[in-house]
C-alpha cells in the first residue's frame, strides 16, 4: 500500500516538469503570438464573471468537440456582449471564429462543434459594448484512436451541401430569449490532406461567414474557419418580441492552402428563412 | 564492460536490430491464417498492434489481409507467412483506413505486390494520414513517413474477384458503414468471409462512418450463410449470424435512443451523457469509444426528417 503511494508520488514528480513546461509554452505562445496577432496593445482581463466556457474533459471525437459559451450578463441596449472570439491554441489554424451579438440576441450564449487537433487550450475572449475585453479558457485533451478531425462520410456531406434548418426550444416564453439551433450541411473541408500519399488533391472548402437576422435586424453575425466541424451547428438565442421572419445566410469559400487565406475563391451564398408567429 | 552495456542498450532500444519473431497465427480454415489481436486501446506499449490481421494461401499466390498496427508487426506477419509457405505474396488487401490495419503496409511493398482497397480508401488515406502520422509518433511511439502508408494500386468500386490459384476471393466494397471505405473478403472455397471491422466481437463497435449505413450492411450480411466469419476484433465466428447480434443490438440501441432525444429537442451534450449506457456491461473498451460513437451517430441522425 505504502509502496504504491510512493510509486504514484514518484510518477507525479516525474510528470510535473513536463506539465509545467507545456503550460508555460502555451502561455508564451498566447502572450507572444496569438495575443499580439488579435489584440495588439489591448488589455484583457482573465475572468469567468462575464463569460464561461464548457468543454468536455476529453475530446472523444476530435472531429466534433461540442463547446458551450455561457454569458453572465444580460444583453441590454446599455451594456451587452458585442463580440466573442474563439481560438484553439494548438490547432494548425487557431482561429475558430468571431461572433457578433446585439441586444436583440437576448443572451450572448453560443454552442457549437469544433475540431481540436491535439491537447490544447480553448480560449474565448469577449468584448463588451463598453469595449472591455474578458478572457476565459479551458484545456481539452484530444483523444487517441482512429478518428481524425475530419468528417466520416464525405460523400453524404457533399450531397447535402447547402441544406439548412432551424430548430427551436419547444418551451417558448413571451419576453424571454428563445434558444435556437441552426444546422448547416457543409463538409467544411480543411484542405489538410497529405497529397504525396495518393496525389489526391482537395482544397480547403469551408463556410467563411454566416449571419442570422430577425425582421432584418442582426441577431448573430460570424466569421468562421476550418476549425468548425463538418455540418456546422450553432445554438444561440434571440428575442422574438413579436412575429416575423428569422433568416440565416452563409457564404463559403475555397482556399489554395489549408492555413493561409491569401488565395481564396469567392464561394457561394446560401440562405434559409422561417416565419415565426406570435 | 561499458561496451557491453552500450550493445545491450542499442538492442533494447532499436527493435529493428533484433531478429523479429514471426507473428503468431492460427489456421481457422484450410489455408486461412489469422493473428488475433488483444482487446486493448492503441498505446505506446502495444504500438497499435491490436487488430486481427492475417493471410489466405492459394496455389500460386498469398493474399495478405491487413498488415498491422506498425511496420514491425507487418514484418513479423511477413515472417509468419514465410515460415508456413513458399508461395509468394501477390496481394495486400486493406480492409479500411484505420491505423491498426494499414500501418504494416510498408513491410510488403514490392514491385510485384498489388495493394487493393475500397474506391474511397485512397481519399481517406490522403485526408487522414497527415493527422495519423503525427498521432502515431505522439500516442503509439510508432514513427511513420507518408511513404509508409501505401495507397491501393487496385481499387474496388463494387466487387472484384481475384484468383490465388485454385482459390477465388470475392472482394466487396461496401457503402458507408464502419467507415466510408470498408472492404470484405469472401473465400469461396471454404465459404468464409473476412469482415474485418464490419464485425466487432466483445470489443465495442467503433463507429467512424454511418450508423444507419452500418445497420443496413449488417442486415444484408445476415442473410448469408457463412461457415466461418473473421471479425476485425474478437474471436473467429462459427455460428453466423448469432455472434453478430450483440453488435447489431448496440447499434440499434444508439439509433432508437438518439432518435428519441432528437424528437424531444435535446442536444448532443445530453446525448453523450445519456444514450446507450445499458450496453456498458456487454462490451470491452466501452469507456474508450462509446461517447465518440454517440457523438458521431447524433451528428448523422439530426439530419433525418
Amino acid at each position: 500500500m505504502k509502496k504504491s503511494v510512493i510509486k504514484v508520488l514518484i510518477f507525479c514528480l516525474l510528470l510535473t516538469p513536463i506539465w509545467v513546461s507545456a503550460a508555460k509554452k502555451d502561455e508564451v505562445n498566447w502572450n507572444y503570438v496569438l495575443k499580439k496577432q488579435y489584440f495588439r496593445g489591448q488589455t484583457i482581463i482573465e475572468s469567468d464573471d462575464i463569460i464561461e466556457i464548457e468543454v468536455p474533459y476529453r475530446a472523444e471525437d476530435p472531429a466534433l468537440v461540442p463547446i458551450k459559451i455561457i454569458s453572465k450578463i444580460k444583453q441590454t441596449s446599455q451594456n451587452y456582449i458585442k463580440k466573442i472570439l474563439v481560438l484553439v491554441d494548438n490547432n494548425p489554424m487557431p482561429f475558430v471564429g468571431e461572433f457578433k451579438f446585439t441586444p436583440l440576441s437576448g443572451q450572448a450564449d453560443l454552442a457549437m462543434r469544433i475540431r481540436v487537433n491535439s491537447y490544447s487550450y480553448i480560449r474565448v475572449i469577449a468584448e463588451t459594448s463598453e469595449g472591455k475585453l474578458y478572457m476565459t479558457k479551458k484545456f481539452v485533451k484530444a483523444s487517441g484512436g482512429c478518428s481524425a478531425p475530419i468528417g466520416n462520410d464525405l460523400d453524404a456531406a457533399m450531397k447535402r451541401l447547402g441544406k439548412m434548418k432551424f430548430k427551436f426550444d419547444k418551451h417558448r416564453q413571451a419576453g424571454k430569449p428563445l434558444q435556437t439551433q441552426l444546422l448547416i450541411s457543409h463538409p467544411n473541408i480543411t484542405g489538410m490532406q497529405m497529397d504525396q500519399v495518393t496525389r489526391f488533391v482537395k482544397k480547403s472548402h469551408f463556410i467563411k461567414q454566416f449571419k442570422v437576422t430577425f425582421n432584418g435586424q442582426s441577431v448573430l453575425k460570424a466569421k468562421v474557419d476550418i476549425a468548425i466541424s463538418a455540418d456546422p451547428n450553432f445554438r444561440f438565442y434571440f428575442l422574438p418580441e413579436q412575429g416575423g421572419e428569422l433568416k440565416a445566410e452563409f457564404t463559403d469559400t475555397s482556399c489554395e492552402s489549408a492555413v493561409s487565406r491569401k488565395v481564396c475563391s469567392k464561394g457561394k451564398r446560401y440562405s434559409i428563412s422561417q416565419i415565426m408567429t406570435d | 564492460m561499458q561496451l557491453k552495456i552500450l550493445v545491450w542498450l542499442s538492442l533494447v532500444f532499436s527493435p529493428s536490430l533484433m531478429a523479429l519473431p514471426a507473428l503468431s497465427v492460427v489456421e481457422v480454415e484450410q489455408g486461412i491464417y489469422v493473428h488475433f489481436g488483444q482487446h486493448q486501446f492503441p498505446n505506446k506499449t502495444n504500438h497499435g498492434a491490436i487488430a486481427n490481421i492475417g493471410f489466405i494461401i492459394g496455389e500460386q499466390c498469398v493474399a495478405v489481409i491487413d498488415t498491422g498496427g506498425n511496420p514491425e508487426q507487418g514484418y513479423a506477419l511477413k515472417k509468419a507467412i514465410e515460415k508456413i509457405t513458399d508461395t509468394p505474396v501477390c496481394y495486400v488487401i486493406n480492409t479500411h483506413v484505420h491505423p491498426d490495419h494499414i500501418y504494416g503496409n510498408i513491410a510488403f511493398k514490392q514491385p510485384n505486390v498489388k495493394f487493393i482497397g475500397h474506391k474511397n480508401l485512397a481519399r481517406a488515406m490522403a485526408t487522414r494520414s497527415h493527422y495519423y502520422i503525427d498521432k502515431a509518433a505522439e500516442q503509439l511511439d510508432v514513427h511513420l513517413l507518408a511513404k509508409d502508408i501505401i495507397a491501393p494500386t487496385k481499387e474496388v468500386k463494387r466487387q472484384l474477384m481475384i484468383d490465388l490459384g485454385n482459390r477465388k476471393l470475392m472482394l466487396t466494397a461496401h457503402p458507408t458503414a464502419h467507415t466510408d471505405n470498408d472492404l470484405s473478403v469472401l473465400d469461396k472455397k471454404t465459404n468464409s468471409v473476412w469482415l474485418s471491422d464490419l464485425l466487432f466481437v466483445k470489443h465495442i463497435p467503433v463507429l467512424d462512418g454511418s450508423l444507419k449505413g452500418w445497420l443496413k450492411v449488417l442486415n444484408q450480411l445476415e442473410q448469408h450463410d457463412y461457415k466461418t466469419v473473421i471479425p476485425g476484433h474478437g474471436a473467429v465466428v462459427r455460428d453466423w449470424p448469432k455472434s453478430m447480434q450483440p453488435e447489431k443490438q448496440y447499434l440499434e440501441r444508439l439509433l432508437i435512443e438518439i432518435r428519441a432525444m432528437l424528437a424531444k429537442g435535446q442536444f448532443i451534450e445530453q446525448a453523450i451523457e445519456q444514450v446507450g449506457y445499458s450496453e456498458k456491461s456487454k462490451w470491452l473498451l466501452f469507456d474508450k469509444y462509446h461517447k465518440r460513437n454517440v457523438t458521431s451517430a447524433f451528428a448523422e441522425l439530426e439530419w433525418e426528417d
